[in-house]
C-alpha cells in the first residue's frame, strides 16, 4: 500500500507544481506583461534549447569517457584465454575504435549544427536541396571502410569456424539439459560413443543416452566439471536433451547453441591455465575489487543475521546463454584449464562409462 | 480527375449523418481509426509494456529482495514480495512482444499511416474504409487476447518474444508454455491478419488515390516510409503466420515440424525429425524486417519534422527515397545474422555478415543527410524537433554497434548479452519511440485542433533523452563484460558482482525515464480538452494535411481536393516572402521545381 501512497504523493506534487507555474504565468498576465501562449517556439525558446543541445553533447561525451575509464579494463576485452580469442579481440578493438571515432564526429556535427543554426525571427534558412558530390562521398567512404571491415571480419570468422584445420583435436561433448551441463570425454580412442536421448535409462544411470553396445562408448567419461589441457585443440560436440541452450564460454570467446535433435560444433585451443589467469595482474585487481564488494555485502548480511558470502576466487565458466526456463540464470559449469600432466592425473580418477552403469537384477 | 472528385464529394455527403457508434466505435474514417490505434496500441499497451520493463529492472538491480511494489502488482507471482523466476521470464517475453508488435508496429504505423496517408496524398479516405475498420478491430481482438493471457493461471508466455521451440512448444519445459503460449499464438494470428489488411490498404491507397499532381517523387518522405513499411509487412508477416500455425500444430496436434529427440522430465517424447533451427529461420525472416517495420515510419516522420522545423528542404530528397528502398530490400536478406551461433553453416554466416554490414551504407547516407539538413537552417526548437534530433542521435549511437553484432566473428562473444539489449533498444526502441513522439507533438494540432504545452514538451524530451543514454549506454559495457541477458538474477555468478552497481544506476535512470512519460501523458490528455486552439497550419508546413478542414469531417476537405504543383520541401525558397511554399501553390512563371 505504501507504494500507492508514494505514487499518489508524486502525482499531487507534480500537479501542484504545474498549478504554481500557471499561477505565476497568470500573475504575469495581470501585471501587464504580454505572454506568448501560442505554444510555438519563439526566439527565447530557441536560444535556451540551442544551449541545451550543446550541454547534451557534453553529456554524451562525458558518459562515454566515464564508461571507457570505468569499464575499459575489463578482462573480457583483453586477456582472451584461447588462441582465436586474441584475433577476435584485435578485430573488436579496431571496430570499437571506428565506432567511437564516427560517434564522436557525427554527434558533434548533429548537436553543434543544432546549436549554431538556432532559429531567429525573420531569418531564412539556406535553400540547399542536394549536392551529388557530397552524397556520393558519404556513400563511397562508408562503402570503402566497410569493405575493409567486412573482409577482416570474414577472414577472422573463417579462421575461428574452420573445424578441419586442427590436427587431432581432443573431442569433448557438451551436454545440456534443464538446468545443468555435463561433459563427455571420448576416452583413449578419441571417438565418442553413439548416443540418442531415446536410449536414456535413468535406472541404469545411462543419463546421456549412450549406446551401451557401441564399443566406442565403453571408455567414454562423463563429468560435471570441464577440465581442459592447455594448448591442445579441443573440438566441442554439443547436444541438448530438452530445449535450446547455448554454451557460452566468454573467457575463451566461444559460444554455440545446443539444439535438441541435432549436433553442433565449436572448436578452440585454450592457451592460459586457470592458475595463470588467477595470477594475471588485471585479474588480481578484478578479484580484489569483487571481494571488496562482497565484504560490503557481508556487513549487510551479518546485520540481518544471514550467512556471509564466500570469498571469490577466479574460475573459467561455461554459462547457458539461451533462455531455457526457470533456472536459466543458474545453469553453469566450472571450467578448469590445466597442464597436460595435471589433466592426465585428473582424468585417471574418472569412472569409465562401462563401469558407471548400474547392473539391473 | 474532375469527375472523380465530384463523385467523391457526393459519396461523402451521403454519409454525413453519423451515429455515435459509427463515428467513434465502428468508424470507417481514417482519422478516427488512427486515434483508435493511438489509444489502444500506444497508450494502453505502451503503459503495460513500460511498467513491465520497470518491474524487470527493479528485479535486476535488487535481486531476490522483497519489494512492496512486486507484492502489490504481481500478487501471487511474488510470494512475500520476492519475484518468481518464471514470472521474470514472462515479463521479459511480454515486454518484448507488446513493445515490438503492439506499440511500435500497430501503434506507430496504425496511427501515423492511417492519419497521414490520405491527408498528405490528398485523398478523402483510405481505399477501403471498411477493410481499415476491420483491420483495427482484428487488432483490438489481438490486444484483448494478449492482455488476457497475462491473467491465466500458469502465467503468460515466457519463452522470450522470439518464442523458440521446444521451450515454447512444451508445457513440460515451463508453465508459461501452456495456455499462456496458446493465447500468445492466437493473438499473434489475429495481429498478423490485422497487419496484412492494414498494409494492403496503405499500399493500394498510395498507388491509386494520390491527388492530381502528386507524382511519386512529390510524395512527402513520411508517405514513402509508410508505403515501403507496408510492403515489407506484406512480404514478411505471412511467414511468421506460417511459423505460428506450424507451432500450433506441433503443440496441439502432435506434428514434429520443429521438434525432435526430446527427453524431458523423465520421459521421451514422440517427436522426431523436426528442427528448431527451421523455426528460427521462419521467425527471423519476419523478425529482422520487423525491425525496419518499426524503424522506417520513424525515419519518415523524422524527415518531415526536421525539414519543417529547420525551415529548410530535406537534403538529398531522392537519395533519401533510394536509401529507404535499399534498406527495405536489404532488410529481407539479412535475417541470418540473428543465427550465427545456432549451428547454421559457417559459410551462410559469412553471407549474412556481408549483407548485414551493407545496410550501414544507406543508413549512413540518411544520417549525413539529416545532419546536412540542419546545416544553415533556421531551426525552430518546437518539441517535435527536439525528438527528431534525438532520433538522429540514438539512430547513430545504436546503429554503430550494429557493426559489431552484424560481424559474425564478433557476434560470437556478445551474442545474447546485454550488449545486444543496448544495441536494439537504442536503434529501434528509443529511436522509434522518438520518431513516434515527434509525430505526436507535430500532428497533435491536426488530430485534435489543439496545441500541446511546449514547456512540458521540453521537460519531457530532456529527461527522456538523459534517461535513454543513462540506461542504454552503460549497458553496452556490461554486455562486453559478458553478462548474459534474460537472467533473473546475477547473484549466482560472483564474476559479475562488480556490475551490480551499474545495474542499479541503469534501473534508476529507467524509473526516471518511465516517470517522465507521465508528464507527456498528462500534457496530451489535458491539451486534448483544454489546450490552446491551434491555427490551421501552426508549424507553417508545406504538406497537404494542413489544408484539410479543421472540423475533422469524414472526407477531409470541405470543397474540392487541392491539386499539387510542387515537391513537399519548398522551405525558405528564394523569391518568396514566406519561408514556406505549400505544395498546392502553383509554380510561378519560370520557377523551377527544385
Amino acid at each position: 500500500m505504501i507504494s500507492v501512497f508514494i505514487v499518489l504523493i508524486l502525482i499531487f506534487v507534480s500537479i501542484s507544481l504545474w498549478q504554481m507555474i500557471k499561477i505565476f504565468d497568470l500573475s504575469k498576465a495581470i501585471s501587464g506583461v504580454k505572454i506568448d501562449d501560442s505554444q510555438i517556439a519563439n526566439d527565447k525558446d530557441n536560444t535556451t534549447q540551442a544551449k541545451l543541445m550543446l550541454a547534451f553533447l557534453a553529456f554524451i561525451y562525458a558518459i562515454t569517457i566515464f564508461s571507457i575509464v570505468k569499464y575499459g579494463k575489463f578482462p573480457l576485452i583483453s586477456n582472451a584465454a584461447s588462441e582465436h580469442g586474441e584475433k577476435i579481440d584485435t578485430l573488436m578493438i579496431w571496430t570499437l575504435l571506428l565506432i567511437f571515432i564516427v560517434q564522436i564526429i557525427t554527434q558533434f556535427l548533429l548537436y553543434f549544427f543544432s546549436f549554431k543554426y538556432k532559429g531567429r525571427k525573420g531569418a531564412k534558412a539556406l535553400f540547399y536541396t542536394d549536392n551529388h558530390k557530397l552524397e556520393l562521398m558519404w556513400t563511397i567512404i562508408p562503402a570503402i571502410v566497410l569493405t575493409g571491415f567486412i573482409t577482416y571480419g570474414l577472414l577472422t570468422w573463417s579462421d575461428v569456424m574452420n573445424l578441419q584445420k586442427d590436427n587431432d583435436p581432443m573431442v569433448v561433448e557438451l551436454y545440456a539439459q534443464q538446468f545443468n551441463w555435463k561433459a563427455r570425454y571420448a576416452g583413449n580412442d578419441n571417438v565418442l560413443g553413439k548416443s540418442n536421448v531415446r536410449l536414456i535409462d535413468i535406472d541404469r544411470a545411462n543419463i546421456l543416452g549412450l549406446d551401451e553396445n557401441d564399443p566406442n562408448a565403453q571408455d567414454d567419461v562423463i563429468t560435471t566439471e570441464l577440465h581442459l589441457p592447455v594448448n591442445r585443440p579441443i573440438l566441442f560436440v554439443m547436444r541438448s536433451q530438452d530445449v535450446i541452450h547455448s554454451a557460452y564460454m566468454p573467457h575463451f570467446r566461444a559460444q554455440m547453441n545446443c539444439v535438441p535433435g541435432m549436433v553442433t560444433k565449436f572448436s578452440f585451443t585454450p592457451t592460459v591455465t586457470t592458475k595463470e589467469m588467477r595470477e594475471n595482474p588485471s585479474m588480481i585487481d578484478k578479484v580484489i575489487n569483487i571481494n571488496n564488494i562482497r565484504e560490503e555485502k557481508n556487513k549487510e548480511l551479518a546485520f540481518s543475521g544471514e550467512e556471509p558470502l564466500d570469498p571469490y576466487q577466479f574460475d573459467y565458466l561455461l554459462l547457458c546463454n539461451k533462455i531455457c526456463g526457470k533456472s536459466h540464470y543458474n545453469m553453469q559449469m566450472k571450467i578448469i584449464v590445466e597442464t597436460e600432466e595435471e589433466f592426465k592425473n585428473w582424468y585417471k580418477n574418472q569412472t569409465l562409462f562401462k563401469n558407471s552403469l548400474i547392473a539391473q537384477n | 480527375m474532375a469527375e472523380y472528385i465530384e463523385f467523391e464529394k457526393d459519396h461523402h455527403e451521403h454519409h454525413h449523418k453519423e451515429t455515435f457508434i459509427t463515428k467513434y466505435i465502428f468508424s470507417q474514417d481514417h482519422k478516427m481509426i488512427a486515434k483508435q490505434y493511438l489509444f489502444t496500441g500506444v497508450f494502453f499497451m505502451g503503459i503495460i509494456g513500460i511498467l513491465m520493463s520497470i518491474l524487470m529492472r527493479m528485479q535486476i538491480a535488487w535481486p531476490e529482495q522483497p519489494n512492496i511494489i512486486f507484492d502489490f502488482i504481481l500478487g501471487k507471482w511474488a510470494p512475500d514480495g520476492v519475484m518468481d523466476a518464471d514470472i521474470y521470464l514472462a515479463l521479459v517475453t511480454m515486454h518484448g512482444t507488446i513493445m515490438v508488435f503492439f506499440v511500435l508496429t500497430a501503434g506507430l504505423s496504425g496511427t501515423f499511416s492511417n492519419l497521414l496517408i490520405p491527408l498528405q496524398l490528398g485523398a478523402r479516405d483510405m481505399a477501403s474504409g471498411f477493410l481499415n475498420m476491420l483491420a483495427y478491430w482484428l487488432f483490438f481482438i489481438s490486444t484483448v487476447l494478449m492482455v488476457s493471457s497475462i491473467f491465466v493461471e500458469a502465467g503468460p508466455a515466457a519463452a522470450g518474444w522470439t518464442i523458440y521451440p521446444p521451450l515454447s512448444a512444451l508445457e513440460l519445459a515451463q508453465p508459461g508454455s501452456g495456455l499462456g503460449m496458446t493465447l500468445w499464438l492466437v493473438s499473434m494470428a489475429f495481429f498478423i491478419a490485422s497487419s496484412l489488411l492494414g498494409s494492403l490498404n496503405y499500399i493500394v491507397t498510395v498507388i491509386n488515390l494520390r491527388t492530381k499532381g502528386m507524382s511519386l517523387t512529390r510524395m512527402p518522405l513520411t508517405i514513402w516510409a509508410f508505403f515501403v513499411t507496408a510492403i515489407i509487412g506484406v512480404i514478411s508477416f505471412p511467414v511468421l503466420l506460417s511459423a505460428a500455425l506450424l507451432l500450433i500444430m506441433d503443440r496441439s496436434f502432435g506434428t514434429s515440424f520443429f521438434l525432435s529427440d526430446i527427453f524431458i522430465q523423465g520421459e521421451v517424447l514422440h517427436y522426431q525429425g523436426g528442427s528448431p533451427v527451421l523455426f528460427e529461420h521462419l521467425f527471423w525472416f519476419l523478425g529482422h524486417p520487423e525491425v525496419y517495420i518499426v524503424l522506417l515510419p520513424a525515419l519518415g516522420i523524422a524527415s518531415e519534422v526536421i525539414a519543417t522545423h529547420a525551415r529548410k528542404p530535406i537534403f538529398g530528397y531522392k537519395a533519401m527515397i533510394i536509401s529507404i528502398l535499399a534498406i527495405a530490400f536489404l532488410s529481407t536478406i539479412v535475417w541470418g545474422h540473428h543465427m550465427f551461433i545456432t549451428g547454421m553453416n559457417p559459410f551462410l554466416g559469412s553471407v549474412f555478415t556481408f549483407t548485414t554490414l551493407l545496410i550501414a551504407i544507406p543508413s549512413a547516407v540518411k544520417a549525413f543527410n539529416y545532419i546536412t539538413t540542419l546545416w544553415k537552417g533556421n531551426i525552430q526548437f518546437n518539441p517535435p524537433m527536439l525528438f527528431a534530433i534525438g532520433f538522429v542521435s540514438t539512430f547513430i549511437t545504436g546503429g554503430l554497434t550494429g557493426i559489431i553484432l552484424g560481424d559474425s566473428a564478433l557476434d560470437i562473444n556478445v551474442h545474447d548479452t546485454y550488449f545486444v539489449v543496448a544495441h536494439f533498444h537504442l536503434v529501434m526502441g528509443i529511436s522509434a519511440l522518438y520518431g513516434m513522439l515527434a509525430g505526436m507533438y507535430h500532428w497533435f494540432p491536426l488530430m485534435f485542433g489543439k496545441m500541446m504545452n511546449k514547456n512540458l514538451g521540453y521537460i519531457h524530451f530532456w529527461v527522456t533523452a538523459i534517461s535513454a543514454y543513462g540506461v542504454f549506454f552503460p549497458m553496452h559495457f556490461i554486455g562486453m563484460a559478458g553478462l548474459p541477458r534474460r537472467y533473473y538474477s546475477n547473484t549466482n555468478f560472483p564474476l559479475f558482482d562488480d556490475l551490480a552497481d551499474t545495474n542499479q544506476i541503469i534501473t534508476m535512470f529507467a524509473i526516471l525515464g518511465a516517470s517522465v512519460q507521465l508528464v507527456f501523458l498528462y500534457n496530451f490528455i489535458y491539451s486534448m480538452f483544454y489546450g490552446k486552439k491551434a491555427t490551421q497550419n501552426p508549424w507553417k508546413s508545406t504538406t497537404l494535411e494542413w489544408t484539410a478542414s479543421q472540423k475533422q469531417i469524414h472526407g477531409n476537405w470541405q470543397g474540392k481536393i487541392p491539386q499539387v504543383h510542387r515537391w513537399p520541401y519548398d522551405y525558405s525558397k528564394p523569391g518568396y516572402k514566406d519561408d514556406f511554399v505549400p505544395q498546392h501553390m502553383p509554380l510561378k512563371k519560370g520557377e523551377e521545381e527544385y
